[in-house]
Formats: structure tokens, C-alpha cells, sequence
């Protein structure tokens, strides 16, 4: 393999991680159009996941190209199973209660925030221009749902023992999000993507200081954290959310949808 | 000298016929105030129950493209949901009263809503003839006599035709599409197009508020009329991309220039309206559910709000 052959495998795969993390993780939000607590909820969640296809799309687009096989962002999304999608596994867990689905934005949109304003300044000048569209709409997704967090935190007793309990619950997938792998390294190599390590700090600083205004603690866990998704080992909760949102496309394989 | 109620509707009257707009801090009949909290709550309600049925395909949409307009779409209705809350408001009603009345079905909200989207194509047909219809209606609606009803009404238009489109222009796609496509495009059009028709509400004849709204410029045309408008466009719409309308009796009248239909079952409409329609029951539980599971939200919100006043 040349040298460019293996720039763009890596960075077609890293495109998927971020693709997919936005693709799942806008599905989920999407579920809870008109069901949300109040009215404002409803619109504020389904703008969150309109923000986060869109990202998806343009990600997704992108990877087609470098792949260079055709595939465009259809193609991609629903036409892989869950062994090839990329999403971090955070993504793809249920939305639970209305906190529940809060704590879950919140803890992904941090880590987006830095990672993007990171990859705005990447070698790369396409990803560049995608991050640097991309964190603008993320910085709302962050005060959207850490404004919530402190309301719920610091809320009733019930809203803080609630939320407590799903920071507890989701908090086994944060490692995941920072495992990276020979792909970060290969594009690290190339000012393309930002080491993950550097990453962490900043984002454990930003969660660290939501939580103290929410007067919410961050969990000792004892228990492995769950990683893989970089290598397609996800959660039993991924195969569902893709056989429905890849049902017309694979059941009419000659369709065209536009 | 103090004005009795006569001589106060006499005035109010004559501004209405002299075109003026009332605003909310003018004087105002109670039955004026009372129909329109009634109508704007009405259609905020239809707003809000319509994101569900909507709702319900945004995970299968079959493109990401697809996916984006239906969200954007199902976001503005919300956004609409909200505008005409807020404009009720100013008649002196707040939001929470306005849905405990939709949720012991005190209020209702637009028929249509309680019909199933069974098949892609039902988001076609729902932009193309659900929202092809309210933009007649709310067209009229825009020269109303009520002020900010009448300025939420030219708002909200702007969003409905670009719905209206994108519902078209998808139908448009699948009828030169398979012929599965085509048959869910048809078999789209074969269930929304005489719930659409009813939209209109029933016939001028049957139709008890009619007479009042009009003489308050509520109104501006009548039920028949709207109707008949709608289905003048919508018509050749049909044709142009292939659609059959499920409707033997629809001919062209070449003397009026107008198209005539057949008779509209309003037995079904009454049965829908008085809540035995295909989904009424899960409308009104999801909405019920939606509110119940998110009181400890609200309870949280309040909390917080009060422990930070200062």
C-alpha cells in the first residue's frame, strides 16, 4: 500500500466515526418528536438532530470521496450493517427519560466541541471547513443540554436523583470515546486529526464544571468501561435503530427516493 | 359617559366594517373572544397532534436528504404550534389551560390528523394535500379581522408553501419512480384526498358558526367556497404527475369553470370529529403521555427557576 492509499483508508474510516456518531445519534433525537415535555422541547430536540443529519450528511459525502468507490451518503448509511458502522457507542443507547436523553447529549456534545475545534484547524481542508461549520451548532447543542443539566440537577429531588442515576448509568461508555487507535495515529502523523489524549483533559474539564454547577457527581466506576465501537463491536441496541431506518431502501433495492 | 354593550358592539361592528384590524387590548364581545380562543386553539392544537403522525416516518425516511426535509418541516410545525399558542394568549388564555382542554377533549384539533400514516408516500401526500389545504384555508385566514392571528397566519403561510412543495415535488419523484413507488404514491392519494376535502369543515348549510364569523370578517369566505378552490388547484396538480383522483364523479364543468365532486361521506367526518376516527384514541394518549412523562421535567424547571430569581 502507497503512502496516499493508506492516508485515505484511515481517513475514510475516521470520517465514519464521526459520520456515524452524528447519523445515531440524530435517529435517537428524532425519536422523541412530539413527545418531549413541553413544546419547546420538541422543536429544540428535533432542531438538535436536523443539525446533527446534516453533519452526518456532509461527513458521509465526504468519505464517499475519499473512498473512491462510488458510494455516496445513502449508500453508506443504509446500506452497511452494524459490524461496519463507526458510531460511538454512546450514540446508539436508548433514550431513557427526558434526562436521560439531556445527560447523553451532553457528554457526546463536549467531546464534539473539542474534537471539532480541533479538526477545524486540520491539515485536511475539507474536514477543516466540515468542523468548523460543524462546532458552531454543536456549541448551542452543548448550552442546550448543560443549561438542562443544571435545571434537572439542581432542580427537585426527584430530577437529581434521576439524572444522578443516568450519568451513572451512561458513564461506561466515556472511554470509548477517547480509545484511539492506529488510524489516529497514522492521520495524527499528518496534522490531519488531533491526538485523542489532549482531547480528554479538556473534556473532562468542561463536563467537571457543568457538574459542580448542577451539583452532580461524576461516578467511580468500578466496572470495565465498554469500548469497540472504532472496530464495529457495538451494543444490541444498533441493529434495531438500523433495521428500521434502512427498511424502505433494502426493501425496495430498485427505488430511488430523491 | 359610559358606553352600554350594544353601544360598545355597535362601534366594534363598525370597525370590522370599515376593515380595521382588532388588536388585543381593544374592546371585544365575549363571544368574539370566546370563538377565537376557540379556533386559534384549535389550530395551534393541530400544529402540535400533527407532529405525530409526521413524526412517526422521520427514522425511515429513505435518504438523508428526505430525512432533513421532514425534520425541518415537522420543526416548523411546532414552530407554527407555538406562534399561535402565544397569539391565543393575548386573549387573555394561557398555554396550560389550553392544553388541558385538548387533553380531556374539550378542544379539538384538525380531523385529518386522526388518519394513519401507513406508507412513505402518506409524507407526500400529507405536504402536498393536508398542507395544500391549510394554506387555503390560512390564506383566508390571513385577512382576518383578529390582529395577531392575522399576522401569525402570513408567517406561517411562507413555511406551509414550502411544505406544500417539497410533499409535491415527492410525489412527483415516486409516480416516475417502480411501480411500487407509484402504487404508494396512489395509495397515498386514495386515503388523504377525501379527509383533506373535509378539512374544510362541513358544508355552509351545516356549519353553526358560520353566519357570526363572517359578520365578524373571522370569516371571509365560506366552507363550500374554500373547498372548492382547493380542489380547482389541487386537480391538475393530480393529472400533471399521473395521480388518479378517488373520486368517480370528479368532472370539469366547462360553463362554470370549475370541477365538480361527489358527495362527501360527513358521516365519517362526524364520526372522526367526535373521536371514533382511526387514531384518535393514540393522538390524544401520546399527547396525555408526552405531558405526564415530562411533569417531573417542568416540576424540575420551576424549582430551579424559583431557588435563582435573584
Amino acid at each position: 500500500m502507497n503512502t496516499t492509499t493508506e492516508k485515505n483508508s484511515a481517513l475514510f474510516e475516521y470520517l465514519l466515526r464521526l459520520g456515524d456518531t452524528s447519523l445515531i445519534l440524530g435517529h435517537r433525537l428524532a425519536e422523541w418528536c412530539g413527545h418531549a415535555p413541553i413544546l419547546e422541547e420538541d422543536i429544540a430536540l428535533t432542531n438538535i438532530s436536523l443539525d446533527h443529519i446534516g453533519q452526518a450528511r456532509l461527513l458521509l459525502d465526504y468519505a464517499g470521496k475519499i473512498e473512491g468507490k462510488g458510494r455516496s451518503e445513502d449508500a453508506l448509511a443504509y446500506h452497511r450493517d452494524a459490524r461496519q458502522f463507526r458510531n460511538l457507542l454512546m450514540a446508539e443507547q436508548p433514550n431513557g427519560d427526558f434526562g436521560n436523553t439531556m445527560v447523553r447529549q451532553f457528554l457526546i456534545s463536549v467531546y464534539n466541541f473539542h474534537l471539532y475545534s480541533a479538526l477545524s484547524k486540520s491539515a485536511d481542508a475539507e474536514l477543516a471547513a466540515i468542523a468548523a461549520k460543524s462546532v458552531k451548532e454543536v456549541a448551542y447543542h452543548v448550552r442546550h443540554s448543560s443549561d438542562w443539566l443544571i435545571r434537572l440537577g439542581d432542580g427537585t429531588t426527584e430530577s437529581h436523583e434521576r439524572v444522578q442515576q443516568s450519568i451513572n448509568d451512561l458513564w461506561i461508555y466515556v472511554d470509548d470515546f477517547f480509545n484511539g487507535d492506529e488510524v489516529d495515529v497514522l492521520l495524527m502523523s499528518q496534522n490531519i486529526v488531533p491526538d485523542l489524549n489532549a482531547i480528554r483533559p479538556l473534556w473532562n474539564e468542561t463536563v467537571q464544571l457543568t457538574m459542580v454547577k448542577a451539583g452532580l457527581q461524576i461516578p467511580q466506576v468500578n466496572s470495565a468501561m465498554r469500548t469497540g465501537s472504532r472496530k464495529g463491536n457495538h451494543t444490541e441496541y444498533l441493529g434495531y435503530i438500523l433495521a428500521e431506518m434502512q427498511f424502505l431502501p433494502r426493501a425496495y433495492p430498485d427505488a430511488e427516493w430523491l | 359617559m359610559i358606553a352600554t354593550d350594544t353601544e360598545r358592539e355597535l362601534e366594534f361592528q363598525a370597525k370590522i366594517d370599515r376593515g380595521e384590524v382588532i388588536e388585543p387590548k381593544d374592546w371585544m364581545p365575549e363571544r368574539y373572544r370566546k370563538q377565537l380562543i376557540r379556533m386559534m386553539s384549535q389550530h395551534a392544537h393541530s400544529e402540535v397532534v400533527g407532529m405525530l403522525p409526521e413524526g412517526n416516518w422521520i427514522t425511515r425516511a429513505p435518504s438523508l436528504a428526505r430525512k432533513a426535509i421532514l425534520l425541518a418541516k415537522v420543526q416548523d410545525e411546532g414552530g407554527h404550534g407555538l406562534y399561535i399558542y402565544s397569539a391565543a394568549e393575548t386573549l387573555g388564555i394561557d398555554r396550560g389551560e389550553m392544553i388541558d382542554q385538548l387533553h380531556t377533549g374539550k378542544a379539538k384539533y384538525s380531523s385529518i390528523f386522526n388518519y394513519p400514516t401507513l406508507n412513505w408516500a402518506d409524507i407526500g401526500a400529507i405536504g402536498w394535500l393536508v398542507d395544500g389545504a391549510a394554506i387555503v384555508n390560512q390564506t383566508a385566514l390571513a385577512k382576518c379581522s383578529y390582529g395577531p392571528y392575522s399576522r401569525a397566519m402570513i408567517r406561517i403561510c411562507k413555511e406551509e408553501n414550502f411544505h406544500h412543495k417539497q410533499g409535491y415535488q415527492m410525489l412527483a419523484y415516486m409516480m416516475r419512480g417502480t411501480k411500487e413507488q407509484q402504487e404508494m404514491a396512489q395509495d397515498a392519494m386514495n386515503r388523504f384526498w377525501w379527509p383533506a376535502l373535509m378539512m374544510f369543515g362541513p358544508s355552509d348549510t351545516d356549519s353553526p358558526n358560520s353566519a357570526e364569523l363572517m359578520r365578524w370578517k373571522v370569516k371571509l369566505h365560506s366552507n363550500d367556497d374554500l373547498r372548492q378552490r382547493f380542489i380547482d388547484r389541487t386537480v391538475p396538480q393530480a393529472e400533471a404527475i399521473g395521480l388518479k383522483i378517488p373520486d368517480p364523479k370528479m368532472k370539469f364543468n366547462e360553463t362554470t369553470r370549475h370541477y365538480e365532486h361527489g358527495e362527501i361521506d360527513w358521516q365519517e367526518f362526524k364520526n372522526v370529529v367526535s373521536g371514533n376516527g382511526p387514531c384518535n384514541r393514540e393522538r390524544l394518549r401520546a399527547r396525555v403521555k408526552a405531558d405526564t412523562d415530562g411533569k417531573w421535567v417542568r416540576d424540575a424547571a420551576e424549582a430551579y427557576a424559583k431557588k435563582h430569581m435573584n
